[in-house]
């Protein structure tokens, strides 16, 4: 991106000032490297988002920003309804509530060494994952409205998880106001055999080990200690999430008009969020979240049964889980002013500081943790919210490292053998139903993720907590 | 010259089809998004799915028609290697012809969540040649 098309703020904040159809200034979060790396599309789209009815104070991208549908990856965007503010379901996306969880094991890493290989194989077996793969678990219309409705607790419910792991989901696992009628039997029809699923692209189930701690008294109240052995599951809603995307993007655009909203790009489709239209979505895609959740719980419980016949001493206890592509109804500080605002975060995290009553008590004064998932060859990392994010970016930091390549260039350039064999040298075991994949997930393909997180960090979204390494990683 | 091709787009993949008609644009357009998840000529066309969208114009129209395969392979767990597709108006009529996945003959490389209205175009070339293509999220 051009830097003279930008007003510097700070050292780590960029603005794009109003013009044309803009309502808001845009701000964009980075160091400059970043910045200059970063696509011209990511302007567009977040000057696109500024034009949007009832967009309050800013449309934001975080320093791991790249060309999205619509909205940028990485973008963060609030809306106030009693200002005709609107809910856009192209600035979610396809993979509603897509995510990652972080789950200790009390394990350190010398405990796993000699097995590695095993476990590698054994969650390889048990977890499904890759193009066409199934679940065991078949949902009638009841369970499947009960899953929708109450999302994680209804997994615990069914036994696949502890009543403690609801405390360390975002929304106690239970989205409230899901709307199951709202889902289409299509969407219903597209997850009856993939609940417990992990899907493919950039998905992934790890086993890491926690090579350095940034703060301790943080990592502390997080129970992260360096050596410690974690698993960190990166998935979201399935099919259902997928085609309550599909769904309702047809449905805003042709309702767009009718509305009076001017869409500078169709993949902004939006409606307002007092709308049948707006409230029938956000009832579709808070189901839509209920079944990410869902889907993450079972595959923790899968997980949980592997280690529970190969290392009977780990005990498989939830760190926290946070959602990536979602709407939800908060209450945010604007000039002064408490205000109920629907925050879009699309390919970012939700980010609260110390003292949120949103973060669970035994992690509140620390503030929410704020999960970070890299690539299988570099380093995933752990940040916590920070109570400066609030007037930043409504709470809300980055979510990856982000793609520097294509797909296609990342298949040129890396063969998914070699990759594998690689990694495994470095001690890294892959495991995939599918090479180019892999190399279409190559690590050289991503950005420096922690060139990401420093960022965020120095841009005062989220504080840097702890590098997470990987040693097995369970790839889609 | 080809009569699909991928191209770029910084995290996902666009499908482009070529054709003497919309309609065999977007046949091809479809070939291209098979060729997203596998290697297409790898894949037998044992059965014939049947598929009916209706938008209000072309481009609208390629949307609706790629979605409907991605519903079809996804619910059916197939995958697609030929198609026809007839245009009347604002409707479309198409058949795919495929198989079951197998993962043993099939080399896998990822599974399609939706198509996109990024890069969406349906358009004919001064020489007469139909292009159709569009962004798919993976």
């Amino acid at each position: 991106m051009d830097t003279a098309r930008l007003i510097r703020r700070d050292e780590f904040t960029w603005e794009i000032s109003p013009r044309g159809k803009m309502r808001v200034p845009a701000i964009l979060y980075a160091d400059e490297a970043l910045i200059r790396a970063m696509d011209e599309k990511v302007y567009e789209q977040a000057a696109n988002v500024a034009t949007l009815p009832g967009i309050v104070r800013a449309a934001y991208a975080m320093p791991d920003a790249h060309w999205g549908y619509g909205f940028p990856i990485g973008g963060v965007a609030a809306f106030d309804p009693a200002a005709g503010g609107v809910v856009s379901a192209g600035g979610v996306g396809f993979d509603i509530s897509c995510g990652v969880r972080t789950l200790h094991t009390g394990l350190q890493r010398p405990d796993i060494e000699a097995i590695k290989p095993v476990l590698a194989e054994a969650l390889y077996a048990c977890i499904p994952c890759g193009v066409g793969s199934t679940g065991s678990i078949r949902l009638n219309a009841r369970e499947m409205s009960a899953m929708l409705t109450d999302g994680a607790r209804w997994a615990v419910r069914r036994g696949y998880g502890t009543a403690e792991d609801l405390e360390r989901i975002e929304e106690g696992g239970r989205m409230p106001e899901a709307q199951p009628d709202e889902v289409s039997d299509q969407a219903k029809q597209r997850q009856r055999d993939e609940m417990g699923t992990l899907g493919s692209g950039n998905h992934y189930l790890e086993v890491q080990h926690v090579a350095r701690v940034f703060e301790p008294a943080i990592a502390a109240a997080y129970g992260l200690q360096e050596g410690d052995v974690v698993i960190s599951i990166h998935c979201g809603s399935r099919g259902l999430g997928h085609q309550i995307g599909t769904d309702f993007m047809k449905k805003m655009l042709a309702s767009a008009e009718r509305y009076g909203i001017h869409l500078p790009d169709r993949e902004l489709a939006c409606a307002p969020i007092e709308s049948p239209v707006g409230q029938s979505y956000l009832g579709a895609m808070r189901a839509g979240i209920n079944c990410a959740l869902a889907n993450r719980q079972i595959l923790t419980h899968l997980t949980r049964e592997v280690f529970r016949d190969l290392l009977p001493d780990a005990r498989l206890t939830l760190l926290y889980d946070v959602s990536h592509n979602t709407c939800k109804l908060e209450e945010h500080v604007v000039d002064g002013v408490p205000r109920r605002l629907f925050v879009h975060r699309k390919g970012a995290t939700r980010a609260f500081g110390p003292g949120h009553p949103a973060v669970a008590p035994a992690l509140r004064a620390a503030g929410q943790p704020v999960l970070i998932g890299g690539t299988m060859g570099t380093a995933s990392y752990v940040l916590a919210g920070t109570a400066e994010s609030e007037a930043r970016s409504f709470g809300s930091a980055c979510h990856g490292a982000g793609r520097a390549m294509s797909r296609h260039q990342a298949t040129r350039q890396w063969q998914g053998r070699q990759v594998v064999d690689d990694l495994a040298a470095k001690g890294v075991l892959i495991r995939s139903p599918s090479l180019r994949g892999v190399a279409e997930e190559a690590p050289g393909a991503y950005k420096e993720v922690g060139a990401v997180v420093d960022a965020a960090h120095q841009a005062g979204l989220a504080r840097k907590v702890a590098r997470l390494e990987p040693l097995i990683c369970i790839k889609g | 010259m080809m009569s699909w091709e991928h191209f770029d787009h910084g995290a996902d993949i666009g499908v482009r089809g070529y054709g003497a008609s919309p309609a065999e644009a977007f046949g091809q357009a479809a070939f291209a998004l098979t060729a997203v998840i596998t290697d297409p000529a790898t894949v037998n066309p044992k059965v014939a799915v049947h598929v009916a969208c209706e938008a209000p114009d072309l481009e609208l129209l390629l949307v609706d028609w790629l979605n409907a395969l991605i519903y079809e392979m996804a619910t059916r767990k197939m995958l697609f290697g030929r198609f026809a597709v007839r245009i009347a108006g604002n409707t479309l009529q198409g058949e795919a012809w495929g198989e079951a996945v197998d993962r043993a003959r099939h080399p896998l490389a990822v599974e399609v969540k939706g198509a996109t209205y990024t890069a969406l175009r349906v358009e004919q070339n001064p020489a007469g040649l139909w292009l159709a293509e569009c962004v798919v999220d993976v």
